[in-house]
């Protein structure tokens, strides 16, 4: 299998690859390649030309300056082994469940979020944390609250003429933990369904809880009737019994030939009881 | 930096393959798989699945192992390309073909080159796995005739044959 002919770019400023965007109405940008590439070999995508953001040094590596800049074409094997990271452990962690280990070495942060797949891990775990992504575009630069960005199946409020370029992440504090459990498909690893859980403790009492389903949706989804199960209740095993029990109320949740609807939404309760419990020990610190 | 050619639909391509330079001109929809086969004749880098899951096409690009059906040709431009032909040295088998031959890591042989090439990832950044670590750093290569227990006793021999040779 091969994609059909393009005209291929690879340019090596963003402000570069913009302005090849707009001359080429027709073209995707080529980030690690491993869901755009095997798209194009079975034709569901025929892009006129590819934009390659691989010689664009800028758009890579994990930088500590307050807040965390994530480039955008940062490897999950980057993520895994980035030390400005272990702050937050959910990041890193969930790089080594992403697919392979070829995956690992290809696939980048800031495609997985702009891909949108429903079953992405980093799309929920982002969630979670709540980022800030940076895009650029013939205007300048703009930042996207990640609530705002996941739109529908494979669709964000990414512009045509746009490039996701950084995601920023807050350090959490000292009582806040984080953690993401996912079922992986057995033959694709991909996640039938995932949880990313931070959760805020004050003593024993759960504070602030961001909960986030992927797998399970067509895009990644705050869990909010979860979420409101779990603050300001003390955090023992019957509070995160209760959430789990409700974490799939309010959610539109996918059935396909994998897994059905009621078995994605008893997977949804099993993985955010798991991902709070141990969300709740990172935190304990 | 590749530069087209002759109109859009071609580009000239710089590459090292196990040590040797080629230059070639290559349209960009062309897979480094079949730039590698097709191309160079280098045909021990197998086309499996086709849809980057089973791992017979593992090669090393630059020092990490890739799925070389899910990479461009034009993207190897400038890199350097280490397959399994280029495992042998000086007549030699490569510790880590001595070790499937001896613990018998292969039955149709299909897999094996990718398995290799994966392995070799593995062992130069844990020269002493566990079972499990083994296991894990396999996880994008596919065996069919399911002789994953022979492999994995393959890659243990190999490390133990590399660590004497150190």
């Amino acid at each position: 299998m091969f994609p059909t002919q393009f005209g291929y770019h690879r340019p090596e400023s963003v402000q570069e690859a913009v302005k090849l965007l707009q001359e080429n109405p027709d073209a995707k940008v080529l980030a690690g390649g491993h869901s755009l590439l095997p798209a194009m070999k079975l034709r569901l995508a025929m892009p006129e030309a590819l934009i390659d953001l691989h010689a664009i040094s800028a758009l890579r590596g994990v930088t500590a300056n307050g807040a965390i800049t994530i480039g955008a074409m940062t490897t999950y094997n980057q993520l895994a082994e980035s030390p400005e990271l272990r702050a937050i452990s959910m990041i890193g962690e969930a790089a080594r469940l992403v697919g392979d280990a070829q995956v690992q070495v290809r696939g980048t942060l800031g495609g997985s979020l702009a891909h949108s797949d429903p079953a992405a891990d980093y799309t929920a775990i982002m969630l979670a944390i709540g980022a800030q992504l940076k895009a650029v575009g013939p205007n300048g630069e703009r930042s996207i609250d990640i609530e705002d960005f996941f739109v529908d199946l494979f669709t964000t409020s990414l512009a045509d003429d746009e490039i996701l370029t950084e995601i920023v992440v807050s350090p959490p504090g000292g009582s806040v933990g984080t953690a993401y459990e996912k079922q992986r498909h057995p033959a694709s690893g991909y996640a039938v369904a995932g949880v990313a859980a931070v959760i805020e403790l004050d003593g024993e009492t759960c504070r602030g809880a961001r909960i986030a389903v992927t797998g399970a949706t067509t895009k990644a989804t705050r869990a909010s009737a979860a979420e409101e199960a779990l603050i300001g209740q003390p955090l023992d095993e019957k509070t995160i019994q209760r959430a789990a029990d409700v974490a799939g109320q309010g959610l539109e949740l996918n059935g396909d030939a994998f897994a059905s609807e009621e078995y994605r939404r008893h997977l949804v309760g099993v993985l955010t009881k798991r991902a709070v419990s141990r969300a709740r020990e990172d935190a304990r610190g | 930096m590749a530069q087209a050619v002759a109109g859009p639909q071609t580009m000239v391509i710089e590459v090292n393959v196990n040590g040797k330079s080629y230059r070639s001109e290559v349209e960009p929809r062309l897979l480094l798989v079949h730039y590698l086969r097709d191309h160079l004749g280098l045909t021990g880098t197998h086309v499996g699945c086709d849809t980057s899951q089973c791992g017979a096409c593992v090669v090393d690009l630059n020092g990490e192992t890739v799925k070389s059906c899910t990479v461009l040709a034009v993207q190897a431009d400038g890199a350097q390309v280490t397959t399994i032909e280029g495992m042998m040295q000086d007549g030699q088998l490569h510790p880590i073909q001595e070790g499937f031959w001896a613990k018998h890591g292969l039955q149709c042989g299909f897999c094996t080159p990718g398995m290799i090439m994966s392995s070799a990832a593995l062992l130069r950044r844990n020269p002493d796995p566990s079972e499990e670590e083994i296991e894990h750093a396999l996880e994008g290569n596919l065996c069919r005739c399911t002789g994953y227990h022979n492999i994995v006793r393959s890659v243990q021999h190999a490390a133990r044959l590399m660590a004497e040779n150190r």
